[in-house]
């Protein structure tokens, strides 16, 4: 069994000529499309089923927490191909792919087992044992594959694509195998949904319920087993971890939901096979495993940086805006104070004002911020900026009214029930007050109103309620 | 006479005269070992039947150790659990329980309603969907301990207290006989607190029995009927009023029992069965 | 093929004393990762080192050592401080986190290597897996004397050259600051409240793992780099419970797999009519693997064998004790020399589940110590024999008294556990015992507590009830 394609990584032309030939936008469009000849398309299409499988796999695995197993995995196919091999060679069959992808699930299995056996029968920790495992399979691997060189068989050159991967070389049977293996994971892990999910959340509970937990963990070894080893051909088994971690890290970052993140996975793992292959098909010396990889961690950093939910920029804009809501609550509750003692009475708020100066010596708050603080405030009316002094609107004082009242009731919360009440937030008390929601802070008032305690309160507190309307 | 009591064929533990027939749980003369240590001395104990039962403890009294045991989620080193008359891997779908809340990992993508529709898996059985009906069951049981507000929140975006009602929830959905749950108030907050009693007393006025690991002392007589005073082997057991006393409070937490530490150890250097 | 003394000199010699120093290198770093659980991390090293190595050549268009091992190193950190960020920012589980770094780095590097490979450079992606050994050589000496000589020296191959440096500033980094990194291995937030800055001192672990593996990679592959800094150091801790001695062990083995795994592959196919060498680094690694699971299996302490004997002999000892026990309680009742059959039926069920073999070995034991005798097929204890089974029914009712009395247990339950406990009571605990429960004079079945023997006294008569 020859494979029928021709490898594009070869070098082309001369070995001087390292200028890059950029293909045009036609030339893109022809191989995206799937118009860039059948060798082409069949690489496109074997990769995208890989990226699909091992992304749907690759979820479970790694909320399962056996993401660097699959790397043990993938190392541990070597010496099952090399002896594959030399058993083929030795039974006159030269190359036949189904033993050598028999042989890599066996010792891949026998491999990620030990990882398990040493675990459990030494004291050598996981790390270490899936370390161990991993480059002792392969130097086994090595050994045998530098023994199978000096052997006067034919056809050998293919075992080294083992190791990289070549994609480009990809056969129809290849592709096939690959789609109807990808399907087929894909498939079971659909019929046990719901079993992976309660294995991957909580598999205590899944025992107490009667689940086989360590036959279920043995079905998702299994999983993993096979869909790493169709895709060693492919990327090639140092890199093939890659497609069973990252499209699920980051299809983590778009979603909530195990579904969804799922489906997101697999959709970006066929996404990176696609891209991969088309790009190593235009590009020139661009070998397709890694391209794959390269795109894959490319739509990774994409997703942790931007994902709307988790992602860094959004975690970073909500944090910045929450600093910038505590610092102007803590301007217009100072300004709402001063007021109370300098003027007597906050009611004749509008025409008093503070001056900055005071403001910024107030809690050591830096200039810079404070302006920008400060002309926040401005431009949503709550405040009017003079030279060197700032005061407060009509709706600018009620709502200094609202947030100085607030932040007393959770003072007084606070005092009373000290002992219980921040047991459950995870954010300093400091922080909660600024958050406080308005079904808190009525819960707030009924709990302080049972307990019989009085609040000072501040000036105007029917005004707190329109405040609280007219804002919205 | 005879020089061994051990019977040929064990009888029902039912059957012998110091268990009775009605209790949902019966522990035989337990020993539990960690790594060949016994954390748990031949524990004898029967639950009664249609009550709430505080298991209290000192810390490293075994008090997780005896609920996993009695799940069979760890192995017994000797003597036996029955649930219900039955070995309790033939009753797991009448045992509900609810973990502690720092054994799962909440940043898992997961909403709330997800997590309790999980104590409808044994019903619905291998390989099939959460049908519709499961789903609105699950959703009640949220609604029961106060969170049907929260059915769609992915559970990292639940507080402390939040967290531990799901849990409960899903132990309710199970629509179990018998309840374990380890410290369900640990951590939490008031509401949760309520909540949470509220619940186990509907469970035991619906005929349950729950056996629950707690930590504060104050309010066990609130709380609870029935106690079980546990530090590596059972103080005392029974009712409130019998087995509460201070008496037996001293013994739980007046230190260990030097001579069964060493015992231990020994066991567990010689690797041996206890 | 023949060896000749220039030809081993000036080629097996030299890379001997790469792999050497490369194996012992890593595997002194190696502790410090296994003993923390950051094994992976060498290996996440490992395979990152590679974009680092083919920037610089892109950048400065050089292999000389000191660019490439600081773009090597530059890596190294750039992996830790990736993971150290994927985890904290992408939240993503920490093993994860080095999956998704050192695969993105090392597909990077792999297409770099593709680029730079059409500059004609002699990179290739083989060599970053399993080294050039072969191409480690030596043209100076000819003879064992041309050592003495300076030109020699001169021209010491360069692999070996940074290696030799390499380890010797590991280890004199490992040796200055030994306390601080055991202390870190233990505890790392002891290691921050004492003073250490275990962030400091966990890059700087990590930046020497990045030069251990850039120095080993080009000579025997970063396959060989993974292998022994995990391998030695896990074997090493399947032996001793001393950090020091697992240090030095770890040497050891990284030296011996070094040595035994190149002259199994250089010459090792000789002897079996072969022609061609074997991958040497292969080959070393496949040692350092087989010495894991000798370790594993047959370490006197901690392996599987040891455990297996350890327990078979215990197993023997309690049907030994048991049988003294059983016949002094056949005596108490009368019955005296029950046969064989009912004794073993009696021990059988006693302890369900024991063994074919510790019964027999029990039974040997009890006979060649001459505390049993056989007659016609019944048995009977000698005096000796009556002495400790005096001893043992003493201990095993002095046990059923503290179990009922001061741990409340049913006294028709407790016969199994002091049954157990019987056989492994020591001295000071027996005194305790005796504290607790000596006063009384019959256990809680009504049955007589046998007297402590005092020494020198007479054998004692057959017990009555």
């Amino acid at each position: 069994m020859i494979p029928a394609g021709v490898s594009h990584t070869s070098s082309h032309g001369s070995i001087t000529d390292v200028s890059v030939h950029w293909p045009t936008l036609g030339e893109v469009w022809e191989v995206l499309s799937f118009q860039a000849g059948y060798n082409t398309n069949l690489v496109m299409l074997g990769t995208a089923f890989l990226g699909i499988g091992a992304g749907t796999i690759g979820a479970f695995a790694l909320l399962r927490k056996r993401a660097l197993v699959a790397d043990a995995l993938s190392h541990a196919t070597l010496p099952g191909v090399a002896i594959a091999f030399l058993i083929g060679s030795w039974m006159g069959v030269s190359r036949s792919l189904p033993l050598l992808l028999l042989g890599a699930v066996v010792s891949g299995v026998i491999g990620a087992l030990c990882v398990q056996l040493i675990v459990r029968y030494s004291r050598i920790r996981e790390d270490a044992a899936i370390g161990a495992v991993l480059s002792v399979f392969f130097g086994v691997g090595v050994v045998l594959l530098s023994y199978i060189q000096n052997m006067n068989v034919g056809n050998q050159g293919g075992l080294a694509s083992f190791i990289y991967g070549q994609a480009a070389a990809m056969s129809q049977t290849n592709a096939i195998i690959i789609g109807a293996t990808s399907l087929f994971a894909c498939l079971l892990t659909f019929a046990f949904f719901k079993e992976f999910r309660v294995l991957c959340f909580d598999s205590t509970y899944a025992a107490a319920q009667g689940w086989p937990v360590q036959r279920l963990d043995l079905l998702l070894l299994a999983l993993i087993a096979i869909i790493t080893v169709i895709g060693i051909q492919a990327v090639g088994l140092i890199l093939v971890v890659a497609m069973v971690i990252i499209p699920p890290a980051a299809a983590r970052f778009w979603t909530e939901r195990l579904g969804v993140m799922t489906i997101v996975s697999a959709t970006l793992g066929g996404l990176a096979g696609y891209l991969g292959a088309a790009a190593s098909a235009l590009l020139e010396r661009l070998p397709t495993g890694a391209v794959i990889v390269l795109i894959a961690g490319g739509i990774f950093t994409f997703s942790m940086i931007a994902a709307p939910a988790r992602g860094f920029v959004a975690h970073a804009a909500r944090r910045a805006r929450l600093r910038l809501l505590i610092l102007e609550q803590h301007i217009l509750r100072k300004m709402h104070e001063q007021l109370e003692t300098v003027a007597g009475g906050a009611d004749r708020h509008a025409d008093a004002s503070v001056s900055i100066a005071d403001l910024a010596s107030e809690r050591n708050w830096s200039t810079l911020r404070l302006r920008v603080a400060l002309r926040w405030l401005s431009a949503r009316g709550l405040l009017n900026r003079h030279n060197h002094h700032v005061s407060l609107t009509e709706s600018g004082a009620r709502e200094a009214a609202r947030t100085t009242r607030n932040h007393r009731l959770w003072e007084a919360y606070l005092v009373r029930n000290a002992d219980i009440a921040p047991s459950h937030v995870d954010t300093s008390a400091d922080l909660v007050e600024h958050v406080l929601g308005d079904q808190l802070v009525q819960e707030l008032e009924r709990e302080l109103k049972a307990e019989g305690v009085l609040l000072p309160s501040p000036h105007p507190i029917v005004a707190t309620h329109s405040a609280r309307e007219g804002k919205s | 006479m005879s020089i061994h009591p051990l019977p040929e064929a064990p009888p029902r533990l039912a059957d012998l005269p110091e268990h009775s027939a009605q209790s949902p749980l019966s522990i035989h003369d337990m020993t539990v070992a960690y790594r060949h240590k016994p954390v748990l001395w031949d524990v004898d104990y029967d639950a009664p039947p249609q009550s709430l039962i505080a298991v209290v403890g000192p810390n490293g009294a075994g008090k997780s150790t005896l609920i996993k045991a009695c799940l069979g989620l760890i192995p017994l080193a000797s003597g036996r659990v029955e649930i219900f008359g039955q070995l309790p891997r033939r009753v797991r779908r009448d045992v509900g329980y609810v973990p502690q809340r720092e054994s799962v990992d909440w940043d898992f993508p997961i909403s709330a309603l997800e997590v309790v529709a999980m104590g409808r898996y044994g019903m619905i059985g291998w390989g099939r969907r959460v049908s519709r009906a499961h789903k609105d069951a699950a959703l009640q049981c949220l609604d029961r301990v106060g969170m049907a507000d929260y059915a769609k929140r992915q559970i990292s975006q639940l507080s402390g207290g939040q967290q531990q009602r799901v849990f409960l929830a899903r132990a309710l959905a199970q629509e179990a006989r018998l309840y374990f749950m380890d410290e369900p108030f640990a951590g939490v907050d008031a509401a949760t607190e309520r909540a949470i009693v509220d619940v186990l007393r509907t469970l035991r006025d619906e005929g349950k029995t729950v056996i629950c690991v707690h930590h504060d002392l104050q309010t066990v007589q609130e709380y609870f009927d029935h106690v079980l005073l546990l530090n590596m082997r059972v103080v005392a057991a029974g009712s409130i009023d019998t087995a509460f006393t201070h008496d037996n409070l001293q013994k739980t937490y007046g230190g260990r029992l030097t001579l069964l530490d060493q015992a231990a150890q020994a066991l567990a250097q010689a690797g041996a069965r206890p | 093929m023949n060896i000749t003394l220039d030809l081993f000199l000036q080629v097996d010699l030299p890379a001997l004393l790469a792999a050497t120093l490369a194996a012992a290198t890593c595997a002194l770093l190696g502790n410090f990762l296994v003993l923390r659980r950051l094994s992976l991390m060498g290996d996440a090293i490992a395979h990152a080192v590679l974009p680092g190595i083919v920037v610089v050549f892109l950048i400065a268009s050089t292999r000389s050592t000191l660019p490439v091992i600081l773009g090597a190193a530059a890596a190294g950190l750039l992996t830790t401080i990736l993971t150290e960020l994927v985890r904290k920012i992408g939240r993503v589980e920490s093993s994860a986190s080095m999956g998704v770094v050192f695969s993105i780095l090392f597909a990077l590097g792999v297409v770099l290597l593709e680029q730079a490979a059409a500059d004609h450079v002699d990179l290739d992606a083989d060599c970053v897996l399993y080294g050039q050994l072969e191409d480690v050589s030596w043209f100076a000496p000819v003879a064992w004397t041309s050592f003495l000589e300076l030109e020699t020296w001169r021209d010491i191959p360069r692999e070996v050259a940074t290696l030799a440096i390499v380890f010797f500033v590991s280890a004199f980094l490992v040796t200055l600051f030994f306390k601080e990194l055991t202390i870190a291995a233990f505890d790392s937030a002891l290691a921050t409240t004492l003073g250490f800055r275990a962030s400091l001192l966990h890059y700087g672990l990590m930046a020497l793992v990045a030069l251990a593996a850039v120095a080993s990679f080009e000579a025997v592959g970063s396959i060989l780099v993974i292998a022994m800094i995990i391998c030695p150091p896990a074997t090493a801790r399947m032996l001793t419970d001393r950090i020091t001695m697992q240090v030095w062990l770890s040497l050891l083995f990284a030296v011996i797999s070094a040595v035994l795994g190149y002259g199994l592959a250089a010459f090792g196919p000789g002897f079996f009519g072969g022609e061609h060498a074997l991958s040497a680094a292969g080959m070393m690694t496949v040692v350092a693997g087989a010495l894991m699971t000798l370790a594993i299996v047959a370490s006197p302490s901690h392996g599987v064998i040891a455990r297996r004997v350890h327990q078979s002999r215990l197993a023997a000892s309690v049907v030994h004790e048991d049988l003294l026990a059983l016949l002094y309680r056949f005596e108490e009742t009368q019955q005296a020399n029950p046969t064989v059959d009912l004794v073993h039926s009696h021990i059988r069920r006693g302890a369900p589940g024991i063994s074919e073999r510790a019964l027999r070995a029990g039974f040997r034991s009890a006979l060649k110590a001459g505390e049993i005798t056989k007659n016609n097929n019944r048995l009977e204890l000698s005096s000796a024999g009556r002495a400790r089974a005096m001893e043992i029914v003493r201990t095993h009712r002095l046990w059923e008294r503290f179990l009922v009395d001061e741990m409340g247990s049913r006294p028709d339950h407790v016969h199994r556990t002091a049954t157990t406990l019987e056989h492994l009571t020591t001295q000071p605990m027996e005194r305790e015992l005796e504290m607790q429960a000596g006063a009384a004079s019959r256990d809680p079945h009504d049955r007589p507590i046998p007297p402590k023997p005092a020494p020198n006294e007479p054998t004692p008569d057959k017990p009555t009830l």
